[in-house]
């Protein structure tokens, strides 16, 4: 086995006494394709938070590529849950999208010519590049969540982690989406956090449950028992197999 | 038939009498700073915290004034102290940053007030300081404001991009690897000099209208930062010359006059814009 390329061990948190993570361990293999599931406030988000190195842990040890989340940083691709900024904000999708090409050393003056041109093939592979010139105020939710992950995969990450990104896109987007992240996972470790389980298991290699703990599962193993175990009642299952 | 009388009136006084074309040429290099560090401050919503270093501002000019140094020096220190302390303050979260502002806003001026007052001559500066006249304007000002725009210019030039990003999206600025805090105090220094240059054209109490009015008009119609520190420089300087130009002829003070075509201006735009969508 090689040198997981994230490792979580024995990590906790808490906001305030609220415990969010509990003791949680993990180790994600290189190109693996992993989901994260569990009920709202399990820690979902948090732990991707952890692994961002936007959060210390209060317990245990984060390794990310060999080092701490903040080295690795650089490395991370990230798409959150919500866009975090205005809408109205006044910037065309082209000026978003580059904004995952900043680094250090490339981070003064203007773009160039062949910064521009870079993301041509990104933009090309999330379908959006008809709307490179737009403004970010004039997409649809499912078009903003393109230009999100086409932000995410300009930094050409070892590591792309999503938190929820097909909240706003209809289910023909969600199976467009998950098969380029199927895709991607011959190029880069894919980590992403969703509610539909029995959508993600036909896509990704291992399920983590997490509800404060976090409990490993290969998808076929992923049955009622484990989402009753996991939510502690009965939850109505929904396969989408067409 | 009155009006195109009082337009010759004003080019005729601006190509005879050396004053007023200093006083204009100060004008429009406070439109050109609000232009280009305005756009940032609308689309980040600091407005409030421009009003609150030009306030505060007030104490750096009343200590200079007091001391016998230049006011705009002691405005320019000032302001860049007081942006700083209230930046490095919010940022470590000790305090709401509009309650820091507030304290900021009605110490600085009660400091001023008081220095002004244990001075000689004190009714007139107070008010030139508070609402400005263009009229006043020091022969050698115009250069060094010229210089200071040049320099703030160059200084965007390099870092617009990832300031941009700072603005728009911090966390995921700050994964990139991008310095967000020292990012942030460079732009409240920004709006600091901006604040002063700004307070010779239309005094500090409204500053905020020049900072933020022509930005925001700008919005209404491009879609883009550049664009709209452009947009923005040019209409300020066209604010500027009109509300000089109606000023000088109808005897009115200039900064409100200037603030007053300012604010009609963006409230057509807004108009203007609501009737299109």
């Amino acid at each position: 086995m090689s040198q997981p390329v994230i490792s979580l061990d024995q990590v906790s948190f808490a906001f305030g006494t609220e415990h969010v993570l509990k003791n949680v361990s993990l180790d994600v293999q290189p190109h693996e394709f992993l989901g994260l599931i569990g009920p709202n406030g399990g820690g979902k988000s948090t732990l991707l938070r952890l692994i961002l190195g936007l959060l210390p842990p209060q317990s245990g040890q984060v390794q990310v590529l060999g080092t701490s989340p903040r080295k690795a940083a650089s490395q991370l691709g990230y798409v959150p849950q919500f866009a975090r900024f205005a809408r109205a904000f006044p910037i065309s999708v082209e000026d978003v999208v580059l904004m995952g090409r900043l680094k250090r050393g490339r981070m003064l003056l203007p773009w160039r010519r062949r910064d521009r041109d870079s993301i041509t093939p990104t933009l090309k592979r999330l379908g959006i590049d008809h709307l490179r010139h737009k403004p970010v105020d004039a997409l649809s939710g499912g078009q903003l969540q393109r230009v999100l992950i086409a932000r995410a995969l300009a930094a050409e990450p070892r590591i792309l982690l999503l938190d929820e990104p097909t909240a706003s896109v209809d289910r023909d987007g969600e199976t467009t989406l998950f098969e380029l992240f199927s895709e991607l996972k011959r190029e880069m470790t894919v980590m992403v956090i969703s509610h539909d389980l029995g959508f993600i298991s036909d896509y990704v290699d291992r399920v983590a449950c997490l509800n404060k703990q976090l409990i490993m599962h290969p998808t076929e193993a992923v049955t009622a028992d484990t989402i009753n175990q996991l939510y502690g009642e009965q939850v109505q299952m929904v396969h989408h197999h067409h | 038939m009155g009006i195109i009388l009082a337009l010759q009136d004003f080019f005729y006084a601006l190509a005879h009498q050396s004053f007023l074309l200093n006083a204009l040429i100060v004008g429009l290099l406070a439109a050109v700073a609000g232009g280009l560090v305005g756009p940032y401050v609308v689309v980040k919503r600091i407005g409030y915290l421009g009003g609150g270093i030009a306030h505060t501002v007030l104490a750096g000019m009343g200590i200079a004034y007091f001391l016998g140094a230049s006011p705009i020096l002691g405005a320019f220190i000032c302001a860049i102290i007081a942006a700083l302390i209230i930046g490095v303050i919010s940022l470590n979260q000790a305090d709401h940053e509009d309650t820091l502002i507030s304290a900021f806003w009605a110490v600085g001026m009660a400091t001023g007030v008081l220095f002004i007052s244990q001075t000689p001559g004190y009714a007139t500066n107070l008010t030139s300081y508070l609402f400005g006249n263009l009229l006043l304007t020091p022969s050698g000002l115009a250069p060094l404001l010229a210089l200071v725009v040049a320099v703030i210019g160059a200084l965007l030039l390099f870092v617009h991009k990832p300031l941009t990003a700072v603005i728009f999206d911090d966390e995921f600025a700050r994964l990139r690897g991008v310095p967000t805090k020292a990012l942030y105090l460079l732009l409240l220094c920004l709006v600091a000099i901006t604040v002063v240059i700004l307070l010779q054209a239309v005094g500090l109490i409204m500053v905020i209208a020049l900072l933020t009015l022509p930005s925001a008009l700008a919005g209404h119609h491009v879609g883009s930062l550049g664009k709209m520190m452009l947009f923005a420089s040019i209409a300020g300087g066209a604010f500027v010359f009109i509300g000089m130009g109606i000023s000088w002829v109808s005897d009115l003070p200039s900064g409100a006059t200037i603030v007053l075509v300012c604010g009609v201006s963006y409230f057509f735009s807004l108009l203007l814009k609501r009737l299109r969508s």
